[in-house]
């Protein structure tokens, strides 16, 4: 089978692409977009390491084929940061040591992200609820919720 | 062993800065296993034993090799044929040939996933046509999992050359018990004798996986003049370095390993899996070879833990002074010999100064993967049994846990079940500390029971390298061998800050390849910030040796005339001269006149790392409708020596504990009748999810370990030692009964709350 | 002379069955030598698969540790990294 043109935006630029029609969005952000951020530990949709936001809904990539996106509004890991200047739940995650390994930060970053935008003052059950899809092993999610309620109380200009 | 300054003297140690990797981390840009690419790098992948056992008739690849795009196909043929060779590697006790035919199997398949070949081909889908098309046949063999049923007489063998060691005579008949151990101090009968309370009560679990987030992945590439480079997320990449060079037959120097960033390990990265055949593959086609496993395979290929029985009877006079304890522990090795019996032997009643102790185990081989570290290997397994008898003999008794503890607690002095005399230790200071902690006090709601366990880790300490090198703006690169899993380069950095004077800011954190700094042992063991913080310690403290002698050298006097105080070389009282002080920065640019390059590296075998005690507190409800258990509050108290960098280690206490919970509540492989993992995904093998926890308050008692300069005991492995019999104790608290069975599941669970006949929710 | 003992059976199996005994040696490497001779096997087998604590403090893989004369030496399996 031939590969299927993509025309997409990803983190506010245009972005055009090749995908094999069963290839999932998560690998060609990955292999063809070289934005490797996004992390697959397990391509099921049950680990959240590969989260993404799509026209502003929380998706896990692995589950959106690549030709799926063609036309839509993508945000990855890559796209949080302003240029050089961290968002504040990435300057919260980095000090309330949210992170071990790092490897599911990506994906809790995103989540939060997605969390932030449509609820600004999320409760601790709340925020654990919505996290719930996003796997963490090394921390036991204590400092994560610290981190993402800290970085509410910023963006709220607490 | 001076310490570096008063707790109160110190300026970076103690604190909490921003860790160097950190920006790369939460912006997506550092790079793990999956991530690396070499240019021209094709895909490698695995193809794995649909059977439990089986012997393999045959293997026929021309079907495979012939698809245009394979470039390479290799099977256990394309391998040394190893000689058994036993060595202590790493995480364990390791036989070279077991850990060969474990990456590839021979000539039998000895668990579901096992790899019988792998292939390389241009993309991912041609790889998957190459695997489909290798066949493969087998004469399948009964299979065994349970341990029992493994030691059991009439069980599928696993091994015809396998002997029970540690019988006498040496036994003539193979079997799946690869090893018999005990322990023994004193006298357990006359103990039991002497007691007025006994319990005796048989405990089991089921193997649990390390289900770090990250699936291994590699990218391994050789050049013509037979150099070859590993680029691989791994615990140790000087330990992939050894076992590619084993398993290979090459020269340790031929192989370069570029150590990318992991995403978890626990001890089940430890060891090599993919390495030795991504090599392989790359030698055989021309081309780099990418390989990264998927969350299946992980499951069903990669090492969990044992599954285990543990058979605990202790005694007890009615003052509370237990008299004998005893245990028989039967632990799963996998396929291969190798459980973490003898910690787990080791670590039960470690936390007790007793007088008569008998400890008997058994290694025991059956077909499922071969068994790999866990965090504490052995000791969370033995310690669940432990903990929650002496919990039931301490309600048998009518004495708080937390008393009865105290009353047989280890303290310096104290001798335990392999003969060890405790030195300075902090297992009291730990239960004080639980004890006069809010949480202990703290009323209980309806419905809800509180459990209190402790738990006790050797850590160990190895070999380490650290360097540090001054640059000529003053800024300094501290370099180790020692991967960062969970945010050691801080640790490293911190320390040598610290020694140095100077700001934490001035200082870059470095890993190299393998061939660019001195040997280091794996990440793990709660040995960095011990072991590799001695080196990066030493190596800072000999750079201000040499910074002093250099500032000597610029003011014209003696070098015993300078001291270093705040980053700076002053005159050592007023006879040396009016000199101003003089800054590193202003040293460093004047390395070349002083005698050039100002830098030092120290490698060490650091030794006599202490050990470590938790204790903690959970509080669980269990909803009387469901079964449903929700742990509403945890507390975990630890002794940590001298904790660096708090946050991290407030976060191994947390991840450890969780970890625990998980290994509690709802983790365990799943075999259907065939032998095969029917819950080999996330979905169904079911680890903790930020909804299920509470905050977990970690509560760090520093005790400090008089070998290290700051006093460092290791940390990271000590936290999942109690939690499983926390969260028993507090299932018996609320519901009266004991459960002996993990995972304590919403069905058992469930079960438990028909047979306690719970009054149920007002209707 | 230091007094080495024996806690665990894997070391009995060479010890056939003696579990304290003095040795004289003071540093790790010459008491491997000197239970290599005293039971054969033994020495090998400390060398390859045991830690040793000397007066509670555990050393592994460690030659020049130093033994006094009135040291206790436990032989402990060696403990590996999780």
């Amino acid at each position: 089978m031939s590969k299927i043109h993509v025309s997409t935006t990803v983190n506010g630029e245009a972005a055009e692409f090749l995908a094999e029609p069963q290839e999932s969005l998560l690998d060609a952000l990955r292999n063809t977009l070289n934005l490797t951020g996004s992390k697959e530990g397990c391509g099921s949709g049950d680990c959240g390491a590969c989260s993404v936001i799509i026209d502003g809904r929380l998706v896990c990539s692995c589950l959106v084929l690549a030709v799926e996106a063609g036309g839509m509004a993508i945000t990855t890991i890559e796209g949080i940061a302003e240029g050089e200047k961290l968002h504040p739940i990435q300057q919260k995650f980095l000090e309330n040591a949210a992170l071990q390994c790092g490897f599911c930060t990506p994906g809790f970053i995103v989540a939060t992200k997605a969390l932030l935008d449509v609820n600004p003052d999320p409760t601790e059950t709340e925020i654990r609820y919505w996290l719930a899809g996003n796997l963490c092993r090394c921390t036991g999610y204590d400092k994560i919720v610290r981190a993402v309620q800290d970085a509410a109380a910023e963006m709220r200009g607490s | 062993m001076t310490f570096i300054g008063n707790k109160s003297d110190l300026r970076v140690v103690g604190t909490r800065p921003v860790r160097p990797d950190g920006v790369d981390k939460v912006t997506g840009r550092a790079v793990y296993g999956a991530d690396a690419v070499l240019a021209g790098q094709i895909v490698g992948k695995v193809l794995r034993s649909p059977h439990a056992h089986a012997r393999i008739v045959s293997i026929d690849t021309s079907k495979a090799m012939a698809i245009k795009g394979v470039r390479a196909v290799i099977t256990a043929a394309d391998l040394p044929n190893i000689p058994s060779e036993e060595a202590f590697v790493g995480e364990g006790p390791m036989n070279f040939r077991d850990l060969s035919l474990n990456c590839m199997a021979r000539t039998k398949v000895l668990y579901e996933g096992h790899a019988v070949a792998a292939v390389a081909a241009m993309t991912d889908a041609l790889a998957d046509q190459a695997l489909a098309a290798i066949d493969v046949k087998y004469e399948v063999l009964p299979h065994v999992i349970d341990v029992e049923e493994a030691m059991a007489p009439g069980a599928p063998i696993l091994h015809d050359d396998l002997f029970t060691a540690g019988i006498t005579p040496k036994p003539t008949t193979a079997s799946n018990v690869a090893k018999k151990v005990r322990f023994t101090i004193g006298d357990v009968e006359a103990g039991f004798k002497a007691a007025d309370v006994i319990i005796e009560q048989r405990y089991t679990t089921a193997p649990v996986h390390q289900a770090y987030i990250e699936p291994h992945a590699c990218v391994a590439a050789w050049s013509a003049d037979g150099q070859c480079t590993v680029i691989a997320s791994s615990q140790g990449h000087f330990m992939i370095r050894s076992y590619c060079a084993k398993l290979l037959g090459i020269d340790v120097a031929a192989i370069r390993v570029v150590n990318a960033e992991i995403g978890g390990g626990f001890g089940g990265k430890t060891l090599v899996y993919l390495e030795p055949l991504a090599l392989a593959l790359s030698k055989k086609s021309g081309r780099p070879v990418k390989m990264v496993m998927t969350r299946e395979e992980v499951f069903r290929a990669t090492g969990p833990t044992s599954g285990a029985v543990v058979e605990v009877k202790i005694g007890a006079t009615k003052d509370g002074k237990i008299t004998a304890a005893q245990a028989v522990m039967k632990y799963q090795a996998g396929a291969f010999p190798g459980s973490p019996i003898n910690p787990g032997l080791m670590c039960a009643f470690a936390m007790y100064d007793l007088a008569n102790v008998d400890v008997l185990g058994y290694d025991v081989v059956s077909n499922r993967p071969k068994v790999a570290a866990y965090r504490a290997p052995g000791a969370p397994i033995s310690s669940w049994a432990a903990e929650c008898a002496i919990d039931d003999l301490a309600l048998k008794l009518g004495m708080d846990p937390i008393d009865l503890r105290m009353k047989n607690a280890a303290k310096q002095g104290s001798k335990t079940v392999y003969g060890v005399t405790h030195g300075v230790i902090g297992y009291e200071e730990v239960l004080q500390a639980a004890k006069a902690h809010p949480h202990w006090s703290a009323p209980l709601g309806k419905n809800q029971g509180r459990g209190f366990a402790t738990g006790f880790w050797f850590n160990i300490g190895g070999e380490s390298t650290g360097a540090v090198f001054v640059n000529e703006d003053g800024t300094v690169n501290v370099v180790s061998g020692s991967p960062d899993i969970g945010g050691s380069r801080a640790s490293m950095v911190m320390m040598a800050a610290e020694v140095l004077g100077i700001s934490y800011n001035k200082c870059q954190a470095v890993i190299p390849d393998t061939s660019s700094v001195g040997f280091t042992h794996v990440t793990g063991g709660s040995r960095v910030t011990y072991a590799t913080g001695m080196a990066v310690t030493q190596a800072a403290q000999a750079v201000v040796e040499d910074l002093k002698k250099r500032a000597a050298m610029i003011w014209d006097i003696s070098p015993e005339a300078v001291e270093w105080k705040d980053g700076q070389a002053v005159p050592a009282g007023a006879n040396a001269g009016g000199f101003d002080p003089l800054p590193l920065a202003a040293i460093a640019l004047k390395a070349a006149k002083t005698g050039g390059p100002i830098g030092s590296e120290i490698s060490v075998n650091a030794q006599g790392a202490g050990p470590g005690f938790g204790a903690h507190i959970c509080d669980i409800e269990i909803d009387p409708e469901t079964g449903h258990a929700t742990i509403v509050r945890y507390t975990a108290v630890q002794d940590v020596g001298r904790a660096i960098h708090p946050s991290y280690v407030e976060g191994q206490i947390q991840g450890g504990a969780v970890q625990g919970i998980g290994w509690a509540l709802n983790e365990e492989y799943v075999y259907n009748k065939k032998g095969l993992m029917d819950n080999a995904g996330f979905l169904d093998y079911r680890i903790p999810v930020a909804s299920d926890l509470p905050m977990i308050e970690a509560v760090l008692v520093e005790v400090p370990n008089t070998r290290h300069p700051f006093g460092v005991r290791g940390v990271g492995e000590v936290p999942i030692v109690p939690p499983m019999a926390a969260v028993g104790n507090a299932i018996r608290g609320a519901l009266d009964l004991r459960m002996f069975h993990l995972p304590m599941s919403p069905p058992r669970l469930r079960a438990a709350v028909d047979a306690a006949k719970m009054p149920k929710a007002a209707e | 002379m230091p007094k080495v003992v024996i806690s665990g059976s894997s070391c009995r199996d060479f010890t056939h069955g003696e579990t304290e005994f003095e040795v004289a040696a003071t540093t790790f490497r010459r008491l491997i030598h000197e239970l290599e001779a005293r039971f054969p096997g033994l020495g090998v087998h400390v060398e390859e698969y045991m830690a040793i604590a000397i007066d509670g403090v555990i050393f592994q893989d460690a030659y020049a540790a130093q033994l006094k004369s009135g040291s206790e030496i436990v032989l402990i399996p060696k403990i590996g990294a999780g």
